[in-house]
């Protein structure tokens, strides 16, 4: 059986992560040291080399984000950690910060090294108050020791919005305005919070950066699958014996995911179907589950690997009825600045209420469709792009779940 | 209300801190009232509509009133096939209310939330931010007898 791989998570239940000795005895900071010894675009083109593709969601090749950002000249640039973490079903970033926060803060400093800022925020969503006091905690210690040099970090705290998880909107959070995504472009490397260059990163991006720099870039493009390298932790939920997180390289198949490390189904029961990377993930059926986890190959059987959430429901489930849940949540997460998604979604949850109800129709399933496909073109950001994924995948693989419920 | 401002006024030079100003008042009294959001504008230099605007945007603040323990139950799809349903029927039952409601002596106001990040055991609910993991319904009196 395939076996984990812990990197991001090389310090989990081995260190006190309120005890800055302890992950400097892990030979912590040493990374930032040497990424101090070397020229910023060095460090830049290591981190491209690396292959190292962004963990929040849109698999964006990190080094050459952060290529952007030193290119452009400017009196002040910032570096924003993503910890937003509000897709459901994920409690990674959450995990690693808990466990490791200083991995997450030496990240962002070799961050500021290599574009040339000295100010970093961490984003941190409200529903971690005890995470906030503990990337406190490490910060204050790493700026007693002098470990991040002239390198500033300030955590800001969410207020439970889903949509401040997308990059722009996470600025205008920030900047204290209602978190309404910005239209791009101007993307943030050029300019993003109060219009300086930018580089915003998720959580477990910034935890593979010290790794990378300390072992090089070789070393880690030869983990996992080639266009995808390192590893990805995983968070299980739903219909699986294990409701556990995993580290493991990214040529993991879903079926090892599942069956393997997640130890089936529970109740003697089959499996129906899983949705990977959060809720506007693909529903993925039992035929597809030989793929590995890695973004080119996920993306290839129309789904995601997003945040790494791993959504299992077993044949006895509703697929329908979850589907209509999703939907309801993306109209209440909608943050109204565009029509399509405002309307859209709220028309989806409509449609898909009404299915599940047992007085939808063929008509309705159809318009279903064609409203995902204008939607998918015509929203503004990733939200409403992404909404009706897992309407659309589902009435493609599980259309008689569908037809059961329509007149 | 002068307390507000004593509130609000540490977050003036913080660029931004409208939202940290307003997490720090609801510290406090679990809600934001009409006073706290005009001294903020007039703190942060901004106009009263766009202070409010941003006081409703986030379903972390609210403009009403609300008990002392806020009950947020998570309605997400995990937590949604792990039964979060009998959840809030238990909770209903043992407090009297629906979800939105406050009961009558102030202490108890439920709400529904989406993941919270405590998916490793579900259904999920928070208590003053405080997660409860892996709820059943059986549990819910043992656990609201915390808050007595
Ligand atoms: C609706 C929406 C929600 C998002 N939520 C998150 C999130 O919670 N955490 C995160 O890191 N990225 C999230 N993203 C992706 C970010 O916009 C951005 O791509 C990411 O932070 C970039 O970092 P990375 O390159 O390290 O992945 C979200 C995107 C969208 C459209
Ligand atoms: S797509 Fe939806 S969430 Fe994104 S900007 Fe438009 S309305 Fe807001
Ligand atoms: S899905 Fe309910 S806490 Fe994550």
């Amino acid at each position: 059986m395939a076996e984990e791989l812990r990197l991001v998570l090389k310090n989990f239940g081995k260190i006190n992560p309120l005890k800055v000795e302890d992950y400097l005895s892990a030979g912590g900071y040493k990374s930032l040291e040497k990424a101090r010894s070397m020229n910023p675009l060095e460090v830049v083109e290591v981190m491209k080399k690396s292959g190292l593709r962004g963990r929040g969601g849109a698999g964006f090749n990190t080094g050459q984000k952060w290529f952007f950002a030193h290119n452009i000249q400017a009196d002040e640039k910032f570096v924003v950690c993503n910890a937003d973490e509000g897709e459901p079903g994920t409690y990674k970033d959450r995990i690693i910060m808990e466990n490791d926060p200083h991995i997450v803060l030496e990240g962002m400093a070799i961050c500021g090294h290599a574009i040339g800022a000295t100010q970093g925020y961490i984003y941190c969503r409200g529903e971690y108050p005890g995470v906030v006091d503990t990337l406190n905690t490490a910060i204050a210690q790493a700026k007693e020791k002098g470990l991040l040099g002239d390198f500033n970090i300030e955590v800001r705290m969410g207020a439970g919005a889903y949509v401040c998880g997308e990059e722009t909107a996470l600025i205008e959070s920030i900047e204290g305005n209602r978190g309404e995504p910005r239209f791009r472009p101007p993307y943030p490397p050029v300019a993003g919070l109060w219009q300086k260059p930018t580089i915003v990163n998720n959580v477990e991006t910034f935890a593979n950066v010290a790794q990378i720099i300390e072992k090089g870039a070789e070393w880690f493009a030869g983990i996992g699958a080639k266009s995808f390298p390192g590893t990805k932790v995983l968070t299980l939920t739903g219909d699986i014996n294990k409701k556990i997180f995993i580290e493991v390289p990214t040529d993991t198949t879903i079926k090892e995911v599942v069956f393997g490390f997640g130890g089936g189904i529970p109740d003697g029961k089959k499996f129906k179907a899983v949705q990977i990377g959060g809720t506007s993930g693909g529903f993925i059926p039992e035929e597809f589950i030989e793929t590995t986890i890695d973004f080119d190959s996920m993306r290839k059987i129309e789904a995601t690997l997003g945040s790494g959430a791993v959504f299992v429901i077993d044949e006895t489930r509703d697929i329908v009825d979850v589907v209509t849940r999703i939907a309801k949540f993306f109209e209440h997460e909608s943050c109204g600045k565009c029509a399509p998604c405002r309307e859209g979604t709220m028309r989806v949850h409509l449609l898909m209420d009404r299915i599940n109800d047992g007085k939808g129709s063929q008509a309705d399933v159809a318009l279903l469709k064609k409203l995902s496909r204008v939607m998918a073109s015509a929203c503004l950001c990733g939200l409403g792009q992404a909404a009706p994924t897992p309407v659309v995948t589902t009435i493609n693989h599980f259309g008689m779940d569908y037809h059961a419920k329509v007149q | 209300m002068a307390e507000f401002k004593e509130i609000i006024m540490p977050f003036k030079n913080t660029p931004g801190g409208i939202i940290q100003a307003f997490h720090a008042v609801q510290k406090k009294i679990n809600y934001l009232p009409e006073n706290a959001i005009i001294d903020a504008a007039e703190v942060f230099g901004i106009p009263v509509k766009e202070a409010y605007g941003v006081a409703t945007f986030y379903s972390y603040f609210s403009i009403k009133p609300r008990g002392k323990y806020i009950i947020r139950i998570c309605e997400s799809a995990p937590c949604h096939v792990a039964g979060a349903a009998e959840i809030i029927a238990s909770l209903e039952r043992e407090l009297g209310i629906k979800i939105g409601e406050t009961t009558g002596d102030g202490k108890f106001t439920m709400e529904l939330t989406e993941c919270v990040g405590q998916c490793q055991a579900t259904p999920v609910i928070t208590i003053n931010g405080k997660p409860y993991a892996g709820v059943t319904p059986q549990q819910v009196a043992e656990i609201l007898a915390e808050y007595e």
